[in-house]
């Protein structure tokens, strides 16, 4: 049904649809609405028969969820930022074990300094961690993501994380098309788990495995994502047929069959490109852009054959590998080895930073005036006076004192130091 | 596409009040949007909300830095945040205060809007008075709906009963009715 | 628990012979249709506390369940021994994650079991004083806030073992361990408030709070007993030497064990719901000092000169645990 609402309801709706078992509960910012809706939906009993647990922190809330996983139960739990990395360890154990479990990020920068804002540091530094991630566009993609994911994750025996972009979506009100619970009942069966503990069949999960055997083990990791190239358009693919509407798959390409420049990004900054594109393209230019949906496992073929075209292609992504470059950037440069395309790595929107249509139109603008320099890392809208300012300080002072502070009293948000 | 921008601070029902305006324009048939921009919980901190209206999907999602409509909630904010930023002279404006534009020292600021589409309205009295509660959001959407006809006020009041059930729900309608009214009367006597 | 009056034909020693007693009232151990969830062909050092303490633990339990049991294990001395690839020697469904967590899994796996209905199945989870008290501290509090329904296990033996005998927050005054060297005026492990697992679980007011050692193995299963007719939390604290970690002869663990006790270094008690309910009184008491020296890792307080000093600080703490738990 299609009803005006926030996002995170959405989800947490589309969440309970699925039928979760156990869902392991630990709040942070943003992500705080959606276990909020799904513990009103187990007291109230339309989530039944689902066990709740309020655990005492993100990494209790992850090794709950490989428990009840192990256990034979579908399990899910949400979090965001540090959330993520505090339950790093567990991310890992549960790829290494193959647990089914499925996860939302509502993607939030990592600190210091400490920021509630969206940005994709926390999935992006967990992009190895053996986690099927995917980043939805819209809330509706968002939704139906999260039901591709339990049939994802329980296909191939590995873990999936769900990206949203934190507030951005999860706090936006759009229409969203809610599926009915015989729809996602058609799609989705009940949890058949691969291994489980069960005394009628006792097994040993988790043992220790040495030199002889790791890399296999591990190998079969990597296997299982290759697998996952082919599963998720195939998932889509029945998604579609069964909802009838298009979500979910590798990438999405806009206007990009022709199209001399392309932009590259995830998530919801996309919505703003899209726009973007269409004025340019009443324009004459010739510009499209390709959105990843499926991160990892990275679909190389796809991304390089949807850019073979461009001459220009432009990565804008909310992360950035510290002292290297753009990490979406460099994965895009992997897929057009011995293509001649350039390409411009942008970070923007750090911290929620609004990527404005104004902002992207300069950028595009100075691409195609080859003002930007392709193979040198771009920030979008950085002041680079308040940087110089600061880095003055430094090289004046030996105690200069807590960058954060001296930016945001430059910035005037904080008060000028008392004389 | 219609963009509005509400200014308040946590407490006064800001995000609240974009999504009644994005659900009163979905009961339209509409395209819409609604979303907040807000740090940690704390009441009284500024808070903006957004709202945006189409009749064809929206996709972006940054913020409305040039607003088609702008309420603030808050007349403290006035002088303190630049709440006017990005408001063109062909837009709307209402402010929450039983003072004139005048008296609020906008006197000058205003003028470059025509007078049709320039509002005062004494929201939080009316809340008071039909809540019991210092909350001004209905009132001023139903302000709204008066001035700029975006909305109607019984899409408005649609929207605020289906987010709130009851007696809660019925004095909100009343409170953005009156002030709709009073909206009304003051563009017929102007 | 059940009682027996038995007469010792063995001198000098307490422990008594199956043989001795009905049939009923024997160990699980003693059983030929004991479950073996620990087999034997485990890593285990020549007279490791632990894997003695896990056996019986084990077993006891899937008695009590009829063989319908789940263990959870933290990473450590026996999650390492018991699973050495490719073998493993559990015969009962069992789960190793993490060092910190095996109480949050255990909350899911019971979780899970009890969202299926399966009433049937309990579980069990295990892990040392490090993975319990230490890294494993936050979750093992969450798990008894929520009264979740699972048996924790702690073997304590008083050290990080497995990663070769670093001190924990359970490591007594005065031992020696890789960190805690007797250096200059050290005298070994400090003398702190110490971290009291059974005290700090007993204040969360689970249903059943235990202790017990290696040294009195029928008191430790009927122990595991009495936990598994209960629901909720509960939690088990056994004391197990470690030959290699402690310097103790293999052959000395259980002997070691039963002094914890006698000199009143190691309360053994029941608690419910936050109240001792019952203790098992000292027999004959013993000086701290031949516990101490059977022990290299305290041999630095009996050298020239000996550290009468920090051996009677020793023993003013066995004297109030003596007092406080009524141990006499």
């Amino acid at each position: 049904m299609r009803r005006q609402l926030e996002g995170s309801q959405a989800v947490a709706k589309a969440i309970a649809l699925c039928r979760p078992e156990v869902i392991c509960a630990y709040p942070i910012s943003p992500q705080t609405h959606i276990v909020e809706a799904l513990s009103d939906l187990v007291r109230s009993r339309e989530l039944a028969p689902c066990e709740y647990l309020n655990v005492e922190s993100e990494f209790a809330a992850m090794s709950a969820a490989i428990g009840a996983s192990a256990a034979g139960a579908r399990a899910y739990t949400a979090t965001a930022s540090q959330g993520l990395l505090y339950m790093a360890e567990a991310l890992y154990n549960a790829s290494g074990l193959g647990l089914p479990i499925v996860m939302t990020v509502a993607n939030r920068a990592i600190g210091a300094p400490i920021n509630i804002w969206n940005d994709h540091s926390d999935a992006m530094s967990q992009r190895d961690s053996g986690w099927i991630q995917l980043y939805a566009e819209t809330n509706q993609e968002a939704v139906d993501l999260h039901i591709q994911a339990f049939e994802l994750a329980e296909e191939l025996s590995l873990p999936v994380m769900v990206c949203m972009d934190g507030f951005v979506l999860t706090h936006a009100y759009e229409p969203i098309d809610v599926p009915t619970q015989d729809q996602v009942d058609a799609f989705l069966a009940p949890y058949e788990p691969r291994q489980v503990l069960d005394p009628d069949e006792p097994v040993t999960i988790g043992a220790m495995v040495g030199p002889e055997a790791f890399t296999e083990v591990r190998y079969l990791m990597h296997a299982k994502q290759m697998e996952a190239l082919d599963v998720i358009p195939e998932i889509a693919s029945t998604f579609s047929q069964a909802f009838g509407r298009s979500s979910g798959g590798l990438v999405r390409r806009y206007r990009s069959s022709d199209a001399e420049t392309i932009v590259v990004a995830l998530g919801s900054v996309l919505g703003t490109i899209e726009d973007v594109v269409d004025e340019l393209r009443d324009q004459g230019v010739k510009i499209g852009a390709l959105g990843i949906t499926c991160f990892r496992p990275y679909p190389i073929e796809e991304v390089r054959s949807a850019l073979a075209g461009a001459q220009r292609v432009i990565v804008l992504e909310k992360a950035f590998a510290v002292g290297l470059g753009g990490i979406v950037g460099q994965n895009v440069r992997l897929a057009l080895a011995g293509l001649p395309a350039r390409v411009y790595d942008v970070v923007a929107g750090l911290g929620g930073r609004p990527i404005t249509t104004r902002s992207l139109h300069a950028l595009v603008a100075d691409v195609l005036a080859d003002r930007l320099e392709p193979d040198r890392l771009t920030f979008l809208d950085l002041d680079f006076e308040l940087v110089a300012r600061e880095l003055q300080r430094t090289r004046e002072h030996r105690r200069s004192g807590p960058h954060a502070e001296n930016i945001l009293r430059d910035v005037g948000a904080v008060a000028a130091r008392p004389h | 596409m219609f963009q509005v921008r509400i200014h308040g601070r946590g407490g006064q029902g800001v995000v609240t009040a974009a999504e009644l305006l994005s659900i009163a324009a979905f009961s339209e048939g509409r395209q819409s949007q609604a979303f907040p921009t807000f740090g940690s919980e704390r009441t009284g901190a500024p808070v903006v909300a957004f709202c945006r209206i189409a009749d064809l999907p929206i996709r972006s999602h940054e913020p409305i830095s040039e607003p088609d409509a702008l309420i603030v909630q808050d007349p403290t904010l006035l002088h303190q945040v630049d709440v006017f930023s990005g408001l063109g002279a062909e837009g709307y404006l209402i402010v929450n205060t039983g003072k004139s534009f005048d008296e609020l020292g906008l006197a000058e600021y205003v003028e470059r809007f025509a007078a049709a589409r320039i509002l005062t309205v004494p929201a939080t009295e009316l809340a008071r008075e039909h809540l019991g509660r210092p909350v001004p959001n209905a009132a001023l959407l139903g302000a709204f709906a008066a001035l700029t006809g975006v909305v109607s006020l019984e899409s408005v009041a649609a929207a605020i009963r289906e987010k709130f059930a009851g007696e809660t729900g019925e004095r909100n309608v009343a409170a953005a009715q009156a002030a709709y009214d009073r909206a009304v009367q003051e563009a017929t006597v102007a | 628990m059940r009682e027996q009056p038995i007469k010792f034909y063995q001198v000098g020693s307490f422990a008594a012979g199956n043989r001795l007693l009905d049939p009923a009232q024997r160990t699980v151990q003693a059983r030929t249709e004991r479950s073996n969830s620990l087999t034997s062909g485990h890593r285990a050092c020549q007279g490791c506390g632990e894997a003695l303490g896990a056996r019986y633990v084990l077993d006891a339990a899937m008695r009590a369940t009829d063989s319908r049991l789940i263990a959870v294990n933290a990473t450590g001395c026996l999650e390492v021994f018991s699973t050495p690839y490719p073998e493993s020697s559990w015969q009962l469904p069992w789960i190793h994650s993490l060092f910190g967590n095996a109480p949050a899994v255990a909350t899911g796996v019971a979780a899970a079991l009890k969202v299926k209905g399966r009433t049937d199945v309990r579980v069990v989870a295990q892990g040392g004083d490090g993975g319990t008290l230490d890294i494993g501290f936050a979750c093992l509090s969450g798990l008894f806030e929520r009264n979740d329904d699972v048996l924790y296990v702690c073997y304590d033996n008083e050290a990080y073992m497995n990663t070769g005998v670093q001190r924990s927050s359970a490591t007594p005054p005065a031992a020696r361990t890789a960190t805690t060297k007797p250096v200059g005026d050290e005298a070994g492990n400090v003398f702190g408030q110490g971290k009291n697992g059974p005290l700090i679980a007993m204040a969360h007011e689970i249903p059943y709070v235990a202790t017990a050692t290696v040294a009195e193995l029928h008191d430790l299963e009927q122990k595991v007993e009495r936990a598994m007719e209960l629901g909720g939390a509960r939690y088990l604290h056994v004391f197990v030497p470690c030959p290699l970690g402690w310097g103790s002869a293999s052959s000395a663990t259980i002997e070691i064990a039963r002094l914890a006790k006698e000199t009143g270094l190691f309360p053994v008690f029941e608690a419910e719901h936050g109240e001792v309910v019952s203790v098992s009184k000292i027999r004959r008491r013993v000086p701290v000092e031949e516990y101490l020296r059977k022990q290299r890792r305290f041999a630095h307080l009996f050298g020239e000169p000996p550290r009468t000093d920090v051996i009677a600080q020793i023993q003013a703490i066995a004297d109030r645990n003596v007092e406080r738990f009524r141990l006499l």
